[in-house]
């Protein structure tokens, strides 16, 4: 199988989850105990309104055609109209979502400068002194909730020692990397842990195989059988792994986007909840899983350039 | 060493043809004083912490010198110091009082959560990956959609629909984290149960929940406790982050996440009030790691 079949393959295996993940977000709706609407404007909302908005949103339709209804929308980009802000829900993610990904892309760059070295010292000098100590504080920051982490960063860093801004993403580059340093540390150090484990692991896997004592045996130099042949090798696992951790990224975009007032979509979610405003719940749930989707997507293609042995 | 040595190279066929139960007889005969003493170190170390932990919050209103709500008003903002050992938060509340009726909610929230997406997610990885066919690629197409979602997000937005509450994050964490366990069981049996000791017992005439009860189960359970016990830290800061958002307990629960929100504006002067909430989070998820990694050395379990 050549990689354009693969690619295409791997799309139709895309189309069931698709369609459960849109199922999932529409059953959230059906999930709010007793009336949507009068949980979405409150108790005190008089009938009229509480008629109107259920005509508004389908609530007095059949749940299939409901569901049919939402389908059609998604498929036309038509995530309907935010209760709370009156816009468009795709115009409000859109903005939003620029703040997220740059964040994520920011905390997983962190992360891998952070893990390498980590990693692959752990692994060079197993059980001794820096691993141990390595080991300890990386079980350590994996524990940390990351809203505590943040709070004590956003206080010494930004409000004390004002070396970073408290709030807020800035206006150009310069300024996004710097507002965003804090919160992409603080995302990055609760990851970084799983992926020098994971790291440490392969290397020392790689370390004893058989192609390694080759290179070894063949008279090369410490430092080439470890650049050229371990860490080749090794990365690949590593690299899986932080392709399925977008999922846990985007999660933690949640709290350090709340805790450093960043207008990303994770601090939308929340602001959405907060307004009871359960279409833009749903529409911003939908945009986090459809982003896991395509990196994991994405993760696959690279794999299959990264590693010739892979099967497609 | 030597069970570490069979573990890596001879386990796959050694293990495939004997129980697991025998394995560690035959390794252990040879080599049992000192691979004892290096498993139990993790196991025994915390386990202990864990005891202390639980005996902390059990004792709570014995090892508490105030109750979580009563207010000092002569002592509010007190540093942390011999008349109130982790200090005092705005209403002159104790911290440490605070923080011990704080680990009866966390722990609480920690243990439960997990037993229902591991009794879910065992019952149905057996289902699935003894039946095969259509239950299993039912079961796998689901996993594959909620695994589609961020955990932490559809937590929160399930969390967010049926109301903030200890009650609606079981019932999230249920819905959503049962996958894993039913993906790694499923992945198990699929190994186990082309081996020889399950022929063995269906030609004696066990019926198909003898097999997946009696002989399946024993053998392939190891792995999901090694995880259920990592889960309990996860869930444990999963219940602090949500109370930080405002959707699980809320001040004045001395719940930990919701003590460090409630301290979170004092940060800058009055430190401790966040402070040891958190460090109490920190103690009991090293308690679990280090008890998760001796379980899984223990059980020859390789870790995730």
């Amino acid at each position: 199988m050549n990689r354009g079949q693969f690619i295409v393959r791997r799309l139709v295996q895309m189309i069931p989850v698709l369609f459960g993940v849109t199922l999932v977000v529409f059953g959230l709706l059906q999930l709010i105990p007793g009336d949507p609407a009068a949980a979405m404007l409150g108790m005190q909302a008089r009938p009229e309104s509480l008629a109107a908005l259920r005509t508004e949103l389908g609530l007095d339709r059949p749940l299939w055609e409901q569901y049919l209804r939402y389908l059609g929308n998604i498929v036309r980009f038509d995530l309907g109209d935010s209760l709370k802000f009156k816009v468009p829900v795709s115009a409000l993610l859109g903005e939003r979502l620029e703040v997220t990904l740059v964040l994520i892309v920011y905390a997983t760059l962190l992360m891998i400068a952070l893990s390498l070295p980590l990693g692959i010292i752990s692994a060079l000098r197993k059980d001794g002194l820096f691993d141990q100590i390595s080991r300890f504080v990386l079980m350590v920051t994996m524990v940390m909730p990351a809203f505590w982490v943040g709070i004590i960063f956003l206080t010494y860093f930004s409000l004390k020692l004002q070396l970073f801004p408290v709030s807020g993403y800035g206006d150009s580059w310069r300024e996004h990397l710097h507002h965003l340093f804090l919160p992409a540390l603080t995302i990055a150090l609760s990851l970084t842990p799983l992926i020098v484990r994971a790291l440490r692991t392969s290397i020392l896997e790689a370390m004893s195989s058989d192609y390694v004592r080759t290179a070894r045996a063949k008279g090369l130099r410490e430092q080439a059988v470890i650049m050229t042949h371990v860490l080749r090798n090794a990365l690949i696992p590593a690299l899986t792994l932080l392709g399925l951790s977008v999922g846990y990224l985007l999660g933690g975009t949640v709290i350090v986007e709340n805790v450093f007032s960043l207008p990303g979509a994770g601090k939308l979610l929340v602001d959405a909840i907060t307004a009871r405003d359960y279409p833009l719940v749903q529409s911003t749930t939908l945009i986090f899983a459809a982003l896991v989707i395509l990196v994991n997507l994405l993760t696959d293609l690279i794999y299959t350039f990264l590693d010739p042995r892979v099967n497609l | 060493m030597i069970a570490s040595d069979l573990d890596k190279s001879g386990a796959p066929s050694l293990a495939g043809d004997l129980p697991a139960g025998a394995l560690s007889t035959l390794a252990s005969a040879s080599a049992r004083p000192r691979l004892l003493r290096w498993r139990q170190r993790n196991l025994i170390l915390g386990g202990s912490l864990i005891a202390l932990i639980v005996l902390t919050a059990l004792l709570a209103p014995l090892i508490a010198p105030m109750g979580p709500q009563d207010t000092d008003y002569t002592a509010r903002l007190a540093s942390p110091g011999p008349e109130h050992l982790f200090g005092t938060d705005n209403l002159g509340r104790d911290i440490f009082s605070r923080v011990v009726f704080g680990a009866q909610i966390d722990l609480q929230v920690g243990i439960l959560s997990v037993l229902l997406p591991f009794c879910i997610g065992v019952a149905l990885g057996c289902l699935s990956g003894y039946y095969g066919g259509r239950v299993d690629s039912l079961v796998m197409r689901v996993t594959d959609v909620i695994q589609a979602f961020p955990f932490l997000i559809l937590i929160i937005a399930i969390v967010a629909v049926l109301g903030t509450g200890l009650t609606s994050i079981y019932i999230a964490v249920a819905l959503v984290a049962w996958v894993s366990y039913a993906r790694l069981i499923r992945g198990e049996i699929l190994v186990a149960r082309n081996q020889e000791y399950v022929e063995a017992a269906r030609s004696l005439g066990a019926s198909d929940a003898q097999v997946i009860g009696r002989h399946l189960l024993p053998n392939v359970i190891t792995s999901a406790l090694v995880y259920a016990t990592t889960d309990i830290v996860l869930y444990i800061v999963l219940v602090t982050s949500l109370s930080y958002l405002g959707l699980a307990a809320r001040p004045p629960s001395p719940e930990w996440g919701a003590m460090i929100t409630e301290g979170r504006t004092y940060m800058a002067t009055a430190w401790w009030i966040s402070l040891f909430p958190g460090l109490a989070v920190v103690l009991t998820g090293i308690a679990f790691s280090i008890f998760g990694d001796g379980l899984a050395d223990a059980l020859r379990v390789r870790r995730r």
